[in-house]
This record gives structure tokens, sequence and C-alpha cells, in this order.
């Protein structure tokens, strides 16, 4: 069997402050019915989740009590590869025809503040300060700079693609352009980091209507195919987040074997993707994703960034509506906004954001603490 | 004069002359890990022994965190007297590279490479007027 998307919705990334988090999901699952021409009543099931917006499932008491399967899931960034992944199962399996993946959130500002418990350590990894996601990242990529010659340029040049982006996506939370010294001038956060450099918790929704493939065509005239959808966790050596030690062999991280499932699944390489977003969480980890998911060798991303081959008009397109950098990341809907995005582009509806010469192939990557990695492929 | 106890206990020898991180090791695989746990990351096995990790390394990576994080941190500071603080994974002797706060906190002290040292130091007082004592490490002086 295989699995089509029949309609895509957003509900904008930013600040709602009069919605609840909630109301933002059931905003997006509406958009997605009404792009797909469909009813809830017509949802056999569904797959969603939240960080801070509350249960997914209590989405019925807004969309209506159809008595539909809904299982809610969490997997923190990955949250919406994971729904995806489900969904894309329960379609494969061929017990369902067309349902819903929904994610959403709502956090309050500032950085998110984790419980050392919830992720099996013990209360002093958070008390002496050691457990901040934007430490992590500014390690981690502190260590690859070092390892493959990625210099500050690269750094300030992700940021800035990502800001031209939003500002041409008119559902982007931040659509104001930064220069580039506007970027290497903003205050150091966590060295090499610096305050453009990362991503902030917002708010938004996003849904995405899945349906078996031979189906598509009854509801739809442009469906297009969720050709692989992949999720893998860390392997012992990887270097990850929220973690007091790590091993002194480092081992691939979980994206390298998510993309790598991926790509089998689909029967393609990196080389076959027209457009792509990769995980953003700071300019770092777009540059170490890169690599990771296959589109450029380690340390190769230097030249591509001072190329602009990741710009829209480049021959990598990444993060073409701004990635998190731009939309901020509402954990449970920021991977389902990938996937709207990729969707966007391949049916050619992306305005001035459109990657030129129809792009037939899109690529989706989320990671998420503590080490887990979504990928999906999406073809016309 | 205030007592002085470790923030968690298991995390390092102290007090003593010469204090030691403190992990497991695995009996199986030889993998060690820090905090020490029972089980294995590595194989899985349940055969594990608490082994010193030693007390001086080499920083494999390091941050300087800028501001004050919000809980879980817990310290005595406020916004007002909150001080920049490093943070960096150091190579340890034991055979793994340990996260651990660095007393140096500005760019120009740290460079992955240097050798490092462990300090036991005080981190906060408790509502008792207990000193915690946490880990930490400094550029290691001699050799
Ligand atoms: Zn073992």
């Amino acid at each position: 069997m295989n699995v089509a998307i029949i309609g895509i919705g957003l509900h904008r990334f930013g600040r709602s402050p009069n919605m609840s988090g909630m109301q933002q999901g059931a905003s997006a699952v509406r958009a997605a019915l009404a792009d797909a021409g469909l009813s809830w009543a017509d949802m056999q099931f569904a797959y969603g989740g939240s960080q801070d917006g509350g249960n997914a499932d209590a989405l019925v008491n807004e969309l209506g009590l159809t008595g539909l399967q809904f299982t809610n899931i969490w997997n923190g960034c990955a949250t919406g590869g994971s729904s995806l992944h489900a969904a894309y199962s329960s379609i494969k399996s061929g017990e369902y025809d067309v349902g819903v993946v929904v994610g959403f959130d709502k956090h309050p500002r500032g950085a998110f503040n984790p419980r050392p418990k919830e992720w099996g350590l013990d209360e002093w990894y958070g008390e002496t300060g050691l457990m901040l996601t934007t430490q992590f990242f500014a390690l981690k990529t502190q260590r690859y700079m070092h390892d493959h010659g990625i210099t500050e340029d690269a750094l300030i040049r992700v940021s800035e693609k990502a800001f031209t982006n939003g500002s041409l996506t008119p559902t982007a939370w931040r659509q104001q352009a930064l220069s580039y010294e506007e970027i290497a001038n903003s205050a150091m956060v966590s060295d090499p980091l610096r305050k453009y450099m990362f991503c902030s918790p917002a708010e938004g929704g996003a849904a995405l209507i899945i349906c078996n493939a031979d189906k598509a065509h009854q509801y739809c005239s442009n469906p297009l195919f969720l050709k692989a959808a992949a999720v893998r966790t860390r392997h012992y050596g990887s270097f990850e987040v929220f973690a007091p030690s790590q091993a002194m062999e480092v081992a691939d991280a979980p994206t390298v074997t998510a993309s790598k499932a991926a790509f089998e699944q689909a029967g393609i390489g990196p080389e076959d993707v027209d457009v792509m977003q990769l995980q953003d969480t700071d300019s770092g980890t777009e540059i170490m994703h890169m690599a990771e998911n296959g589109f450029c060798e380690h340390g190769e991303q230097e030249k591509l960034l001072l190329e602009g081959a990741t710009g829209i008009h480049g021959r990598l397109p990444i993060n073409t509506d701004g990635g998190c950098l731009a939309n901020g990341e509402p954990v449970g809907a920021s991977g389902l906004r990938q996937v709207y995005e990729v969707c966007v582009q391949l049916r050619g509806e992306g305005g001035a954001r459109q990657v030129p010469n129809e792009p037939k192939v899109g690529y989706t990557h989320v990671y998420g603490a503590p080490g887990i990695s979504g990928v999906n492929i999406i073809t016309k | 004069m205030s007592n002085q106890v470790p923030l968690h206990e298991g995390l390092f020898t102290w007090p003593a002359a010469k204090p030691q991180l403190l992990g497991s090791r695995c009996n199986q695989c030889a993998e060690a890990t820090f905090p020490a746990q029972p089980d294995c990351r590595s194989c899985g096995s349940r055969q594990t022994t608490i082994v010193e990790l030693g007390d001086r390394g080499i920083l494999w990576t390091w941050t300087i965190q800028t501001f004050m994080p919000k809980q879980p941190y817990r310290s005595d500071e406020t916004p007002e007297t909150f001080r920049p603080y490093g943070v960096g994974y150091v190579e340890m002797p034991g055979g793994v590279r340990v996260e651990a706060r660095l007393q140096a906190n500005s760019p120009d002290q740290l460079q992955i490479g240097m050798p490092m040292q462990l300090d036991i130091i005080p981190f906060r007082t408790d509502k008792n007027g207990n000193q915690k004592m946490t880990f930490s490490f400094s550029a290691a002086q001699g050799v």
C-alpha cells in the first residue's frame, strides 16, 4: 500500500495570544480538511502530539466526537516525525484508508526548562546548570567547527538565509530579513552561537491528511506521495543532548541512520532531492545536519554557504520557509510544518519563495532530545 | 564554620587529598560511564564496577553559559549576581568524556585540547547552612 498526502494545513507560527495551543491544532486540522475537501467525520484515525498544549486527543472536543482511533505521540522535537511515521504505517498496513496527523504547541517564553527525572537523570545535573539544549548545540557545534574547519562565517550565513526566506513567507513568525552584520554583532549566547543563530519556543499548529495512494485521486487532483518515513534513536557513542558523559568513540548520529533508512525505503539518494527541510534549532545544527543527512561531505558546508547553494535558487534549497529560525519551534508542530512547506514547494505554491524548475522530490528531517531523528521523503 | 557536603552522593571521592571523579566500568565490554550506573549503555550487561575516572583530563569541547538558566538550575545566584560559567566535556583517563562546569568563563581562556584538572567547589548553600559541593574543572596547574 502506498501512502499519499492529500491535504495540508497550518495555523500560523509565532504568537496567537487569544488562542490555546489546542485551538491552534484544531485550526490546522480544519485547514488541512478544507484543503483535502474532506470533513472531520471522514477521518478514520488520528495521530497527534504536543509538549505544552495538552493531550492531542482532546482535540475531539473541538472537532467532533466521531469515535475515531486517536493516538497521542510524544517524542520531543521529533514528535511530528514520529506522528507521521505512525500514520504512514497505519496506511501501509492496509488497516486504514484516510486519517490525520496533527501537531500543535504553545510554550511559555524563553528557553525550555526540562525536568531531569523525565530524562532519566538525577537532580544535580539540572541544578548545576548542565541541562540546557542551547549548551549542547553550542558544544557540538564548537567541536564540529574544530574537526571540520567550519568558521563563524558559515554560522552567520545560515541565519542570514533563514531570515531572508522568512521575509518571503507570509506564514513565518519572523518576517524581517537580517543583515550579515546584524547577525555577526548580535549577543553571544553560548559560544560559538549568537542570539540570531537560535530559534525560540513559539506557538502554532500543523496538520496533514494522509490517504491510501490507490484512493487518493478520489479526493484530490494533486496528491503527493510519502515515499519514506523513518525514525531512529541514538546509538551508543553518538554525541547527544542531555548526556552527563559521552563514549570516547564517536558513533554516527541518529540522523545518519534515519536518513539512510529513508533513502533506502524510497529507493533514491540525496542527489535526487530538490528541496529540503532540516532541523535548524540553531545555525550550527543546520550545518551539521547537511552532512548527517548525506547532502554534502563534512566540512564542505563552508564553501556551499559562501556560494549560496542552500538558498532558494541554489542547488540545495534548505529551509525555504525560514525553518525553525524564522518560524520558532512549537515542538509538537514543528516537524509537520516542515512537511507542510515541502508539500507547498512540490505543488508549486511557494509564491515569492518558490524553488524554481518544478521540484519533484522533497525531504524533511527533525531531530530532538535525547537523540532521536525522523526523516520523510515526499514526491510528486 | 558551615559544613561542606556533596551535592549528590557517588559523583566523586570527597573529602580526599586528591579527589577523583567516580564512574562505572562494564565487566563485559570495559566501557566506562559517568555517573556510575548499574547497567551498561554499550552492551546491556548488568555487571558494572564503580571505578575512579581520574582527576585530570583534556578539554574536548566547550561553551560559555552567558545567561542565568531557569529551573531546574538551582544556585544561590540572582539575575544580578549571576556570573557566566564555562561548560565542557573533559576526556578522562578512565576512558569517558565527562560534561562539567568549567571555572573559566571567557572564550580566550578555553581551547580544545587543553589539560584540565578536577576541583571540588562549593556550589550553593542549603537551608541548614551546609555548603553543597560539586565538581568542576579548571586549567591544569603544573604537570
Ligand atoms: Zn558493556
